[in-house]
Formats: C-alpha cells, sequence, structure tokens
C-alpha cells in the first residue's frame, strides 16, 4: 500500500520541480533551450505510469502552468493534453523503442508541441516568432535519456526500499 | 480521471485517451483561452493566487540568486580591478564635468554682478573679456578683447564688479592692453571718503597692493577708510571705489605718512571687465553749483551733503 504512496509523492515532486525548473531565470543566450520540462515529466510518466496520468489531470497541470506561467489561460493545458493523448496512443511501441529511438520520438512529441503552442499563438495574434522558438525540442531530446534513468533509478531504489 | 487498468490488450492499453474525451479537453482548452483572450481572466486568477504564485517564483529563482552569489564571491581579483579602474574613469569624468558646471556657475554670478554695476552706473559702459594676464612687479597689464572696432579708446576706465582696475593703454584693431592701477607706473587721483583727504595712489608692482607715499603726517587717515577716486586729472569718472586703507606707518624720510591700501577691483580673479565710455569734455560755460543762498534749512540735515554726493556720482 505505502509503494503507490511513494509513487504518487515521487510523481508530484517531479511535477512541482518541472514547474520551478519551467520557472526558472535563466541567462539570456540559454533561454531558448530551455526544454519543455513539464511536457518531459509528462511524457515520462504517460510511458511508465499511466494511471497516473489522465488526459484530465494532464489538463490540470496544464492549467496550473498557465496560472503560475501567465501566458493564456488553456494554453499548456491543450498542448499537454494532446501530448498526453499521443503518448497514450503510441505508447505500446514507445516504451520498447532503444533510448536514442525513444529520444527522437520525444523530439517529434514536443515538435509538435511547438507547433500546437505555434497555432495557439497565431489565433490570439501573437507575431510569429523568432527561430529561437524551435530549438527547444532539441535540448529537450538531449534531456530526456536523463530524466528518463533518473526518474527510472529513483524509482526502482523506491521499489527496493520498500521490498 | 484514474485510469482504470486496462492491460488486457497492450496495443492498445490506453483506452482512457479515447478521441471522444480529447475531443472534450480540446474543446475545453480553446474555450478557455478564447475567454481568458477575451477578458483577460488569467491576470485577476494570477492576483487572487499570488500568494501561492509568488513563492514559486522565488524558489525558482533560487538557483540564479546562488549562481550570481557564487559568481560573485569567486570573480576573480582581475575583473574586479578592471571593473574599478572603469569605476574610476567615469568618476574622473563626471568630476570634470560637475568643476565645468561649477565654473560656469561662478562665471554667471560674476556676469550678474556686472550686470548689476552697469545698471547701477547709468552711464554708458562696454562688456568685455580678458583674454591675457601679465602679473609681474613691472608690468600689470591685462588684453581684452575688445578694440578699436568695438569702439575702445585709450583712456577709457576699465572697472570690474568691486571697483577699478585700470584704464585701457593701448588700442589694436580687436583687442586692446589696460594698464592695471596696480602696475608700478600708474597713478591714480584717490580720495578717502570718509574725510575727502585727496592724495595719489600708486601701483605697487603687486595685485593685493597700492601706496599712498605721499600724506601729510597731520592728515586724519587710518585703517579700514575706504578710497574712491576723486575725478580728478579727468581719467577716471570720480566715486568708483578703489580700495581701502591696510596700514598708515611714517616713510622713511619722517616728514610724510605713507599709507598701503588693498585694490577693491578683484584683479585677479575677474574674467570680465566693464570699459566706460569716455566721459563727454565739458562744452560751454561750467554749470552752476546747486547750492547757493542761506544754509539749507535743519530738517535737510543731510542736504549739505548732496553736493558733493551728486559731484562723485
Amino acid at each position: 500500500m505505502s509503494r503507490p504512496r511513494a509513487q504518487a509523492w515521487l510523481y508530484l515532486a517531479s511535477l512541482v520541480l518541472a514547474y520551478l525548473l519551467q520557472l526558472m531565470p535563466l541567462p539570456e543566450p540559454m533561454l531558448p533551450f530551455k526544454p519543455y520540462w513539464l511536457g518531459l515529466v509528462l511524457i515520462y510518466w504517460a510511458l511508465e505510469e499511466p494511471d497516473q496520468v489522465g488526459l484530465g489531470r494532464a489538463f490540470i497541470v496544464g492549467l496550473l502552468g498557465d496560472v503560475l506561467h501567465g501566458d493564456l489561460l488553456g494554453e499548456q493545458a491543450l498542448r499537454l493534453a494532446v501530448l498526453t493523448f499521443i503518448v497514450f496512443r503510441f505508447r505500446a511501441r514507445l516504451r520498447f523503442f532503444p533510448m536514442w529511438q525513444q529520444s527522437l520520438a520525444v523530439f517529434a512529441l514536443l515538435l509538435n508541441d511547438r507547433v500546437v503552442a505555434l497555432m495557439v499563438r497565431a489565433f490570439s495574434g501573437d507575431p510569429i516568432p523568432p527561430v529561437s522558438f524551435w530549438f527547444a525540442p532539441f535540448a529537450a531530446m538531449l534531456a530526456w535519456p536523463w530524466v528518463f534513468l533518473l526518474f527510472d533509478d529513483l524509482r526502482a531504489r523506491l521499489r527496493v526500499h520498500e521490498a | 480521471m484514474a485510469l482504470a487498468r486496462t492491460d488486457t490488450s497492450p496495443m492498445f492499453g490506453a483506452g482512457s485517451a479515447s478521441t471522444l474525451r480529447m475531443i472534450v479537453y480540446l474543446s475545453m482548452a480553446l474555450c478557455l483561452m478564447v475567454v481568458d483572450h477575451r477578458g483577460h481572466y488569467l491576470g485577476r486568477i494570477r492576483q487572487s493566487m499570488h500568494l501561492l504564485i509568488e513563492p514559486a517564483y522565488r524558489i525558482a529563482a533560487l538557483p540564479a540568486d546562488a549562481a550570481r552569489t557564487v559568481r560573485l564571491a569567486i570573480s576573480d581579483r582581475s575583473a574586479l580591478t578592471t571593473e574599478n579602474q572603469r569605476l574610476r574613469e567615469a568618476l574622473l569624468l563626471a568630476q570634470a564635468r560637475l568643476n565645468r558646471m561649477g565654473a560656469v556657475a561662478e562665471q554667471n554670478a560674476r556676469l550678474q554682478e556686472l550686470l548689476d554695476v552697469q545698471h547701477n552706473l547709468g552711464m554708458g559702459v562696454q562688456l568685455a573679456k580678458l583674454i591675457d594676464i601679465v602679473l609681474d612687479p613691472y608690468r600689470q597689464r591685462i588684453t581684452l578683447d575688445a578694440g578699436e572696432n568695438q569702439g575702445v579708446q585709450v583712456g577709457q576706465a576699465v572697472l570690474d564688479a568691486y571697483g577699478v582696475m585700470g584704464q585701457v593703454s593701448e588700442v589694436l584693431a580687436t583687442t586692446s592692453t589696460a594698464i592695471l592701477i596696480t602696475d608700478p607706473s600708474h597713478a591714480l587721483p584717490v580720495t578717502v571718503e570718509r574725510t575727502g583727504l585727496r592724495t595719489i595712489a600708486y601701483g605697487a608692482g603687486t595685485s593685493d597692493r597700492l601706496n599712498l607715499p605721499n600724506i601729510p603726517v597731520s592728515a586724519d587717515i587710518k585703517p579700514g577708510d575706504r578710497l574712491v577716486t576723486s575725478g580728478l586729472g579727468g581719467g577716471f569718472p570720480s566715486g568708483f571705489p578703489v580700495g581701502e586703507i591696510r596700514s598708515v606707518a611714517a616713510d622713511a624720510t619722517g616728514m610724510f605718512a605713507a599709507a598701503i591700501a588693498k585694490p577693491a577691483a578683484a584683479l585677479e580673479r575677474s574674467g570680465e571687465v566693464l570699459l566706460l565710455r569716455p566721459l563727454a569734455d565739458p562744452v560751454g560755460p561750467p554749470t552752476l553749483a546747486e547750492s547757493i543762498g542761506p544754509p539749507a534749512p535743519p530738517e535737510n540735515v543731510s542736504q549739505p551733503a548732496s553736493p558733493k554726493a551728486s559731484g562723485i556720482r
């Protein structure tokens, strides 16, 4: 009974960490390379523990992200819902990809996420963003293996600890 | 929202991610976005939740703050030295600007004083700037930036805001030279303002001193007396301050008293001077003396002094 609870704590902690990383100020040149941490974390949990993440939770997580970020209410909710939906659709295949293919898949997912964000922006009348807008998925692709290994390791330790 | 585990068919394991639900969420998100875009509710929500949001920002900023602190702590000596140098130069520049401002303010004050003098005099004057100064024991001259083209003539009196400076001794086309009252070869007829004693002030060769060598031993003169031009000799109009007696002593022969005076004009400090227009030579019969007849009535006690005062003026 305590395992799912510890798992849930890890889940919450990862989300909080993702929020903070998302808000963390970075030096100007590094700013375009900030990966979409929230998306990365949600992808992980959607792949590994799909019953922790549903479309609804992703939606709420996104809403909270919007409130914290303050751009447009519903933008991140939409993006995360789309992201989670796609991950769920291809979950069975994605799970058994080798790491590099998984990284590429994450890149494609976050690129798609960028496209969705661009659509939202275009509809709300924002100007077309600069080229650096498209850098973030590369950074996310590079960050994915580390995120994956870190959380896998943490979960394995929790399991060992409780066993 | 909680997902029922439907691992029965792993290929389509995410039963909860049905397209219908996806469409519901999509439309919810779209509605939210449209409403927010129209009504800007997010700002209000953020305001009501700022107690929760602000700490999040604070915590998120912690690593950056820490990084800045660390960088500051270990930023190397040369960087600090460079910065120090740069700041020093900036300070120097600012200081120079400030000094310039001070000089301008001072000049402004001086010009205003000169303007006052010009008003008070009620006679024709001309402003000129000093362009060169010679102050040595044998020659005490100043060069002015006004010359014949500006109507300057030899013999014009040169004044500043505080008193007589000298007179024009040489006129060129656009410049002129004035000999200061402290030049050893200059002599100026003066009157002691308090007593009316007439004497002559000679230049001493230093800019803070006038010699008055030939004063009768019995004359009433003491330190603190003010000297004004007497107007005798016609070079200067009467009544301009010349200086102040500083000391009186018997001269070497013992036959006369010799006094030393301090010039009233700021000979070493003035930057602008006034050139007095030469007085018109009196033509025709001299004007009648004003006070004729019996002495003035007692209520005008100061009246007897008025002819002299008007003469001085």
